[in-house]
């Protein structure tokens, strides 16, 4: 049956290979962000740090993971749409790989997509004391992350009646990290917006992957960080669940 | 256990307050093409989703080749291929690539071999390796029926194959069910053109109202209803004739 998740994987990130908008879209956005916040908002802004790309690199990541798992839902909705999840579901093979091969095309593309911005990061100026160890611990935070946020895109990519509806949902997790430590410390804000940026999954999920990079120990923020994202997993793995049955009938 | 098919007996399903299927009863033979006629809303999908494992009914029994479509539901699947009322295509592969996605995904040996005979088979060999979202109408839907054959299940079902298509392409369509017909594959067709089912069908079931209200072969319906008349009239070419007459692809009725 692990084959063909593999073969329903091959097909979906073929689609991507062949859409550049996507790759493109994906990556171009977060990176925007990273020169306009680095070359235009930074001077002005006051963080503690003398490198602000350092300072604002995991937060234009969360950035891009939020952006990239809205395709899930596009790429799932296109799929009921047009009659391909009737086609696979009525096949006999088992009925979740089909749910599988999405969301790990999902992990996969939003790993190079991620990749793809470190790199530009790099140009800019950005760099780790993190050693290999670190580096797996932040791979393992994002994958967990963008594990969470694709089971919540399944949602809508199952259940929307319209495309502006699967992906709308992904409008407020691209904003989430305005809100929270990514681009500024969380002390000067007004008390109630501060406390919501405190607790919300972005500030702890920033503030650990900072810990790895810059200090080179996990800091206190990792197990809010990993609590979070296995909730939000738990959560919209159940209700995706929900709606995929229901999609059988 | 006869040696029918498909059997469906007293089939239920409502939506909410709407009652579609109010006990429909019908059998198909094996080797059997079956048309399930009936008008926009009569409840042709809802049957061919019930039967091809998609939807569960309120009441009543389905057996796909002996397999109880509710309660063996894998075994159905092994036995049947659903074409649905939309060419289910991924547009952004080629011809090719689509036919070895399916037959990778049913296991048959050789996908490479299976796909290009079916190329041939059903004239697309030119267009194996263009997307599929530049083809026409009628190519997408033959390469859609072609998706359905690989593994050669038993049953097929076809959700109005030829809506939405022109005529040309119609006829290409109904060229290549003919073609399967020889096969010995089992096919349930559902269609609201009365010419389709003409064409296609040995047997004709009229689904109105919730339930089958006759069945029969062509030449029973025509003997069981309005009595033959003689009449002299003058026969005018419909537009669709002069239309398939000056494109030269005018069929032999």
């Amino acid at each position: 049956m692990k084959s063909k998740t593999g073969v329903l994987l091959g097909r979906l990130m073929r689609n991507i290979m062949r859409s550049p908008d996507t790759i493109i879209t994906v990556a171009i956005t977060p990176i925007m962000m990273m020169l306009l916040f680095v070359y235009v908002f930074g001077g002005a802004i006051e963080t503690g740090t003398d490198n602000y790309v350092n300072y604002l690199l995991p937060g234009i990541l969360l950035m891009a993971i939020a952006s990239g798992v809205a395709y899930t839902s596009l790429r799932l909705f296109t799929d009921v749409k047009s009659g391909l999840m009737a086609r696979f579901i009525t096949m006999p093979i088992k009925r979740s790989s089909v749910l599988w091969a999405h969301v790990l095309t999902s992990l996969v593309s939003n790993a190079l997509t991620v990749v793809v911005v470190i790199l530009v990061a790099l140009l800019m100026g950005f760099r780790s004391s993190a050693d290999i160890l670190d580096w797996l611990v932040v791979a393992g935070i994002l994958g967990m992350f963008t594990l969470a946020l694709t089971w919540l895109a399944v949602i809508p990519g199952l259940t929307a009646s319209s495309m502006e509806g699967a992906t709308a949902y992904s409008y407020p997790l691209v904003f989430l990290p305005f809100i929270s430590s990514a681009f500024v410390p969380t002390e000067t804000m007004p008390k109630i917006v501060r406390a919501f940026a405190e607790n919300q999954p972005v500030t702890s999920i920033v503030n650990a992957i900072r810990a790895l990079l810059y200090e080179g120990s996990v800091g206190n923020d990792i197990w809010i960080a990993l609590a979070w994202c296995v909730g939000i997993m738990v959560i919209a793995y159940f209700f995706a669940s929900k709606a995929f049955k229901r999609q059988l009938g | 256990m006869s040696n029918a098919a498909i059997s469906v007996k007293g089939l239920k399903k409502s939506f909410k307050d709407k009652e579609v299927l109010k006990g429909v009863d019908f059998e198909v033979q094996r080797g059997e093409i079956y048309a399930l006629l009936g008008s926009n809303g009569a409840g042709k999908t809802t049957i061919v989703n019930i039967l091809s494992t998609l939807m569960k009914p309120d009441g009543g029994e389905v057996r796909i080749c002996g397999f109880d479509a509710q309660r063996q539901p894998e075994h159905v699947r092994q036995s049947i291929s659903l074409t649905g009322q939309f060419a289910a295509i991924d547009g952004m592969l080629t011809g090719r690539e689509n036919l070895m996605m399916i037959a990778k995904l049913r296991g048959v040996s050789n996908p490479a071999q299976v796909a290009d005979n079916l190329l041939a088979k059903f004239s697309l060999t030119d267009a194996a390796n263009r997307r599929t979202d530049q083809y026409s109408g009628g190519m997408k839907r033959r390469i859609d029926i072609a998706m359905s054959l690989i593994g050669t299940p038993a049953v097929i079902f076809l959700d109005e194959p030829t809506t939405g298509l022109d005529p040309e392409a119609r006829i290409e369509v109904w060229d290549t069910v003919k073609e399967l017909a020889g096969g010995g594959t089992t096919i349930l067709l559902t269609t609201q053109y009365l010419e389709e089912a003409e064409q296609l069908a040995d047997r004709i079931a009229i689904l109105h109202g919730g339930k089958i209200i006759t069945t029969g072969t062509l030449t029973e319906l025509k003997e069981m209803f309005p009595p033959t008349k003689v009449e002299y009239i003058e026969k005018q070419p419909t537009l669709e004739e002069i239309f398939l007459a000056i494109i030269g692809k005018k069929e032999e009725m």
